[in-house]
Formats: C-alpha cells, structure tokens, sequence
C-alpha cells in the first residue's frame, strides 16, 4: 500500500535534526533511520505521523569508534557496515555475531544499529545483546547529553526510555577483557524471519572454567531480559562440561520471564526454547 | 513536494514527489520501469530488490526522497548493448525461473552478493539470497545459476 501523505525534512547535522524536533512538539513527528522498520508499518498505514526527519544524511550519526575501554557505534551505522567492522569484529564479536543474523542481507544495507534499539521490538536481535553487554546509551535532550545504561532503556512493548525530544546518538559497548567467549543463538522459523526465542551470550574462562557469565533473551516478554538465574549459576561450571552443570545452570533460564503468545509459540514453548538455546548458546560461548 | 534527482540505469531524472512515493513506485509509475515488480506489502518477499549505490535495497522499503542522489541499477540496466549480464545469461541457462516473478530481485541480490564473495558456496548462496522468496523454483536452479554466474563474473570481469 501507499503511505498516507507526510511532510520530510532531511536535515544535516543532529543538532539542526533536534531543533527541527524540539519545535514539533505536540506534533506526531517521527525520526527516520533506515526505515526498515518504519517504511512498512507507513506502508500497512499501521502509523500516520504527520512529519518524518530523516537522519540519512548527518555524517557524524555514522561510523564505529574504538575509544580506549570502549566502542562507540553510532546510531546510523547500518547493520552491514556493524558487521563488516573490524573494530566491532574484535572489540565485542557478540554485536557482530547477532547483527549478522538480522534479517537478510538487503535489510541490513538500510536499517542501523540505533534504529534497531530504538524501534526496541522484543523480538529483534540486538536489544538483548545491549543488555548482555551492559551497552550505554548516549542520548542528545533539549539540555544536552545525557547517558543511559541499557538495562534502563527498554521500557516495554516498543517502548524506550527515550522521551519526544530526544535523539539517540549511540552506545558505548564495553570492551571485556581477555578470556570472553561470545555467542548469540537464534531460534526462527525461517531464513530472514524474527526470532521466536534467541539468547545472548558471553562467558568468561578461566583455568577451565567459567568464571563470569551474561545471558541476555530475546522475545521472552516485552523487552529484552537478562537471564539472571542462569548467570547466578555459571561460574564454576567447567568449560568441557560432562556432568551436566551447564545443563542445570540452564534449566533456569525462564525463570522470571513472561513469554508472549503469537503465530509462531505460545509460552511454554518458548520457556522450552530459553532452556535449550541458553544451553546451546553457553557452551558455543565458551568453547 | 520534494525536487530530487536519481541516476537509474544510467540516466539522470530530475523529478518532483511527493515524500511519501516509494522508491518503487517511482520506478515502476513514473520512469515506466516496470521490469521492477513488487511482491508483498510487508518488505519479506525481494522481488523489488535493485541496486542502489551498488548496494541491494528493497525499493519497496525505500522512498524516492531517500534515493535523491543516488545510482539506481534495475534489472533493465544490466543487459549491454543487448548482450545479457553473466548472471542473467546463467539463470536463463540454468533453468532458474518459471514464473520468473522473482527473477530481477533474485539476479540483483546474486550480483550483490558476489561483489562481497566471488566464488560462494551453496550455503553461502542459500543465506545470501535469505531475503528473497521463489514460490515455484524450489531454489536449486537457483543456487545452481549463482555458482555459475559467479563463475562467468570472475572470468568476464
Ligand atoms: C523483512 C525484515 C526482516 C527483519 N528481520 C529482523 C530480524 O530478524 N531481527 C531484527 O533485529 N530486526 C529485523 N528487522 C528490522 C530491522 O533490523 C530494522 O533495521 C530495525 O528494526 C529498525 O532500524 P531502522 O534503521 O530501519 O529504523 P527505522 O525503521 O527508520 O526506525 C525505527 C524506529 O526507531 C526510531 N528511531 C530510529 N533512529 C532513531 C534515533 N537515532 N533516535 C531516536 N529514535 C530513532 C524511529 O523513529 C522509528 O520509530 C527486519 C526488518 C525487515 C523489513
Ligand atoms: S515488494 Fe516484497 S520486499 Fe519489496
Ligand atoms: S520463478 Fe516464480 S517466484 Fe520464483
């Protein structure tokens, strides 16, 4: 179908795109990013704003940064060049690994990192991995800039702690140290499909074992969830695990998760899959 | 309205639209290229995918004003002098099509895919073309005439 009829502003520099928002207000203005997201629901006529901005075009909303102890991705940074980073290649691998599986190949010519974080669908791959990797976000308001760890940005249902005004610029991602394994485990009916459960991981080693763990799930409630049950139990479980540690640790991995039904599962199908993925997503981690 | 101008298959547009034309409407209604069908209204299908910057898009999922300045290849650019492109003449000879609804996306997206790995192998080809569905083909033709059209690229560069 054909959008409804909106106004399209393109600005060139942030702060002329968060001018143009500030002075909307009231208004139902939408940013525009890759629109991998936004096209179709204007498309489904599943949204009507009355104004798009659209960030396409601001030089300084792209590009990976490696700063000292972290990596800056900044929000317009498209899902392929994310990939093909060597900086977030050997930085944190995990960003890499779930971006990867994103959708196909031509979606991720278009739609970006921060998009995808702020568009915050409980099903998409690189919420959770925000949330394993303790990601901050950096955030232009009308006062400045303001930061937001990841675990307080996902609010609910395509819901972010980003209010009307505001911008997301980026994330630092923290770089771990040496000894980190890295996997992320998706779970879907078809090649390009949403995850009907995915589960990120990363587990640190140490003489064998694993002495740290962060298990992040996808599509296991209304935002993305760290598995905190599981984490609570990995250290000490043994990296060639034969007696079924890393299977127990695992069993927990729906606890405190309301998993929503639609087409693809209902609940107890996919508490079944966070069990089976979290296993199957540690042990590739720590291999 | 907006004033944009677009380079499709070598030639330069300078056209009014409106924001909210998507890229393959402009191609299809406006310029006549209809060699760019449109598959779904929900951006899963790829039948729409052409090049834009040398890139895959679905030009359903794009709209015109985004593509202001950029170099659109569409499936009715490929052909030289009318001699078909290597990945063309592949599907045609491979039997990679019936219907051929899907062929321009699928064409487009395999050209894109070899720019990033010349020589892919079957899975590669299989997860590379993941953004485009054939509802008559079963997809082995497909792959069959990926591997050889990469093949043809390399050696005919
Ligand atoms: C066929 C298909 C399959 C897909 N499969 C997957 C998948 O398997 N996994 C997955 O994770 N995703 C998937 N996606 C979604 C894809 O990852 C999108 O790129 C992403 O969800 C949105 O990014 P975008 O840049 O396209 O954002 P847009 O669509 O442009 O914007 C999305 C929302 O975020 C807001 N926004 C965007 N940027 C900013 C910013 N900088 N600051 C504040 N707000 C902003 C917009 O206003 C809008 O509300 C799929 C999409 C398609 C079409
Ligand atoms: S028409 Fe189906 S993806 Fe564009
Ligand atoms: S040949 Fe008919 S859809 Fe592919």
């Amino acid at each position: 179908m054909i959008p409804a009829s909106f106004e399209y502003v393109r600005p060139s520099t942030v702060e002329e795109a968060a001018q143009i928002l500030r002075n909307a207000a009231g208004d139902d203005v939408k940013l525009l990013a890759g629109g991998q997201s936004l096209l179709p629901l204007l498309r489904l006529r599943l949204a009507y704003p009355a104004a798009l901005i659209d960030l396409g075009r601001i030089d300084e909303l792209r590009g990976v940064r490696d700063e000292a102890d972290h990596v800056f991705i900044a929000a317009m940074t498209t899902h392929d060049e994310v990939v093909k980073s060597a900086v977030v290649q050997e930085q944190c691998p995990l960003v890499a690994l779930a971006t990867a599986q994103v959708a196909d190949p031509a979606v991720r010519h278009r739609g970006t990192f921060g998009g995808s974080m702020a568009h915050a669908d409980p099903a998409g791959d690189l919420p959770a991995v925000a949330l394993a990797l303790d990601m901050e976000f950096t955030i232009l308001s009308a006062e400045g800039t303001r930061t937001l760890p990841a675990s307080e940005f996902f609010v609910d249902y395509l819901e972010t702690a980003l209010g009307p005004g505001e911008i997301l610029l980026g994330a630092k991602v923290p770089k771990l140290g040496a000894g980190w394994g890295f996997h992320y485990e998706k779970f879907h009916r078809t090649a390009q499909a949403w995850a009907i459960v995915g589960v990120a991981a990363a587990v640190k080693r140490e003489n064998g074992t694993i002495s740290e763990g962060r298990v992040a799930l996808t599509n296991m409630g209304s935002t993305p969830v760290r598995a905190f049950s599981v984490e609570r139990r990995l250290p000490g479980v043994p990296v060639a695990d034969g007696n079924g540690e890393l299977r127990e640790a695992a069993s927990t991995a729906a606890n405190d998760t309301e998993p929503p039904t639609d087409l693809h599962a209902r609940p107890d199908y996919r508490r079944h899959l966070a069990v089976v993925l979290t296993e199957r997503a540690v042990r590739k981690a720590a291999a | 309205m907006s004033r944009i101008t677009v380079t499709v298959d070598g030639t330069k547009y300078e056209e009014e639209v409106e924001p909210r034309l998507l890229l393959v409407h402009f191609l299809r209604d406006r310029l006549g290229r209809t060699g760019t069908p449109i598959g779904c209204d929900t951006s899963n299908c790829g039948a729409c995918t052409v090049l834009m910057d040398g890139r895959s898009v679905k030009s359903c999922s794009v709209l015109a004003v985004q593509a202001d300045g950029s170099d659109i290849l569409t499936i009715e650019g490929l052909a030289e002098h009318g001699t078909l492109h290597p990945m063309q003449r592949a599907f045609h000879e491979e039997h990679a099509l019936q219907c051929g609804y899907c062929t321009p996306g699928m064409i487009l997206a395999s050209i894109d895919l070899i720019q990033d790995n010349p020589d892919p192998s079957e899975d590669e080809i299989r997860s590379g073309l993941e953004g485009n569905l054939c509802r008559c083909t079963g997809y082995s033709n497909i792959v069959r005439a990926v591997r050889k059209g990469a093949q043809e690229m390399g050696a005919t560069p």
